[in-house]
């Protein structure tokens, strides 16, 4: 079971808030999530391999060279914020 | 002759014969659009200047004698494929302004081979949800049903087909998001195998299980559409080499062709608790279908079955906590005017930019990968997703399809389920275990419930046996016509 603090920390992580009145709903209905869950440690996964990839293929690489798609102007249309070549953001060290 | 309502194939039938030209197919569904979406929602975007233009190039390549199945062929694109120059919102007011640079590999393909593409479909936001509740620009009706959910997350996909609006439409599964909405709205789909399709220029929601899947009018066009879409791709690294055979040409002209085919049920899929009789029902005679065209049909098991949505979630999420680190408000997308530094920034941007289930579905999964919780979870989940894997492969030994129903119920009403979460996310039970192991699934028409609602089947195949589901399910169509039926939508788009 987790509580509303715990959800506050982990929204910090995740960079996301959530308001006063929001919370305590959203703490219940993430904490049914979780007992629901929990259902896998009925699993006996003793010497069972990780799946992190349904694809037997692996390492795939490619040289090491520049393929220049687009301008920097077409890569800024979409930016909030810019000027020059470059994207505005608000100070990064205080 | 309403050109709205036929398929891929007979469109291309009339264009090889001269008697109607891309302008006139494009037009049609454009009309069709205008009559209907207003109470479907299917469409986010009508790209119909853009359409006709296509169109038009499309007639001036077959008047070269350049012609492809797809030449001319009006298609809805999920709202979370990235399109050059049209407005790409995956339903999110994060990417409301986004306009992207380039195209998706399999838009790319799309045009290549000839096609238009007439519109961006909805969806639940970022494709995270079983019912197109969630999106940002409103829900998608169900074209059977107008007080009903269409399923998702591909719902407006779904919709668009069945109420004509496309010929066909590409959608993404992650969890049963293109097979859902095909049950729930007559039509047919398929999930392929995990790679078969390039996922380059498609927002990731959960990287290792997102699929690109197409959905049609029936599965002969699905085996065209194949044709084109299949295929490896150097920029999308989980992309596969292998074979594409010619579905079209191998799907059979007489359903006893099919004969000898051993198709397994799994017991645990049909439960009498807690699926809908006319489901049941439904599947019985599906299975009956299946015996009568030579098929060899029996029991199966698939014992970690019961584990798959708990395993989906957590993998699922967790992969999609990272995948949406990137909407930060910085490079693209809604950037809010609340703050005062960089935190807040990032904070404001995304906690005003997304949705609840989005924030939900983020939020746990940075819990199963933080500190502390990483093995409790994660790797375990990873674990029983090697469980769920190997249940596949050992049925697979020695049978060539498995047959499972698509949903335990039919369309259920917009709003029963949005309050409740976990009862939302227990509608991709049927689904959900194939994208855990990768596996390609034909979804199609298998009948109706006593108040009209359409029923769905699933199809599975081992890895790479896209061909054998084609053949079975095309078989299957010859033999029945559940998929010819259209919903009853009149003029004014009420329910007729």
């Amino acid at each position: 079971m987790i509580n509303v603090n715990d959800v506050k920390y982990i929204a910090k992580l995740a960079r996301l808030e959530f308001g006063e009145d929001e919370l305590i709903n959203f703490t219940h209905k993430f904490n049914e999530i979780l007992k629901y869950v929990e259902k896998l440690n009925e699993v006996d996964t003793e010497n069972v391999e990780a799946t992190s990839h349904v694809v037997p293929i692996t390492n795939v690489v490619r040289k090491d060279e520049s393929l220049k798609r687009w301008s920097e102007s077409k890569i800024l249309e979409m930016a909030p914020e810019s000027n020059d070549n470059f994207f505005i953001v608000p100070k990064v060290l205080s | 002759m309403e050109l709205c309502k036929k398929t891929i194939y007979e469109l291309n039938e009339l264009l090889k014969r001269r008697e109607i030209s891309c302008v006139d197919i494009t037009k049609s569904f454009l009309e069709r659009i205008k009559e209907h979406d207003s109470s479907i929602n299917a469409y986010i975007t009508v790209c119909e200047e853009k359409a006709l233009l296509q169109a038009k190039e499309a007639d001036n390549k077959l008047k070269e004698g350049k012609i492809t199945h797809l030449t001319g062929i009006p298609i809805g694109v999920k709202d979370n494929y990235l399109t050059r120059d049209i407005l790409t919102t995956c339903a999110s007011k994060i990417l409301s302004n986004y306009v992207p640079p380039y195209n998706a590999t399999v838009v790319d393909k799309i045009f290549d081979a000839g096609g238009v593409v007439i519109g961006k479909t909805n969806l639940d936001e970022f494709a995270m949800g079983s019912s197109n509740e969630s999106s940002y620009y409103g829900a998608v009706k169900n074209p059977w049903d107008l007080a009903r959910t269409p399923g998702g997350s591909s719902g407006g996909s779904g919709a668009a087909v069945a109420s004509c609006e496309a010929v066909a439409a590409l959608g993404t599964d992650t969890g049963g998001s293109v097979r859902l909405p095909a049950s729930f709205c007559n039509v047919t789909s398929l999930k392929p195998t995990y790679g078969r399709v390039s996922r380059f220029g498609i927002v990731a929601y959960a990287s290792s299980l997102d699929q690109v899947g197409p959905i049609g009018r029936d599965v002969r066009d699905l085996a065209i559409l194949s044709k084109y879409i299949f295929g490896y791709d150097p920029l999308d690294s989980t992309s596969i080499r292998a074979d594409i055979p010619d579905y079209l040409e191998n799907l059979p002209k007489d359903p006893s062709e099919i004969k000898g085919m051993k198709i397994g049920i799994p017991k645990e899929y049909f439960f009498k608790d807690g699926i809908d009789p006319d489901v049941l029902d439904s599947l019985s005679f599906a299975r009956d279908i299946f015996v009568d065209m030579g098929c060899e049909v029996s029991d199966v098991s698939l014992p970690h079955t019961e584990y798959a949505i708990a395993t989906y979630y957590i993998i699922a999420t967790a992969e999609a906590s990272s995948n949406l680190a990137r909407y930060d408000g910085i490079r693209f997308g809604y950037r809010t005017e609340n703050h005062d530094d960089l935190a807040e920034l990032y904070m404001n941007s995304r906690k005003e930019g997304f949705g609840e289930e989005v924030k939900r579905r983020i939020m746990l999964g940075t819990y199963v990968l933080s500190a502390g919780y990483y093995d409790a979870y994660y790797a375990k989940a990873q674990r029983v997703r090697t469980l769920i894997k190997e249940d596949f492969d050992r049925v697979f030994s020695t049978y060539d399809l498995i047959l499972v129903p698509t949903s335990p119920t039919t369309a259920f009403k917009l709003g029963e389920r949005v309050d409740d979460p976990l009862k939302m996310y227990l509608s991709d039970i049927f689904t959900i275990s194939v994208n855990l192991a990768g596996i390609p699934s034909l979804a199609l028409p298998c009948g109706f419930s006593k108040s009209n609602l359409p029923i769905g089947m699933q199809l599975l195949g081992s890895y790479l046996s896209e061909a054998k589901l084609f053949q079975a399910g095309h078989a299957f169509q010859l033999a029945t016509d559940f998929h010819k039926y259209l919903p009853p939508l009149n003029k004014k788009g009420d329910k007729g």
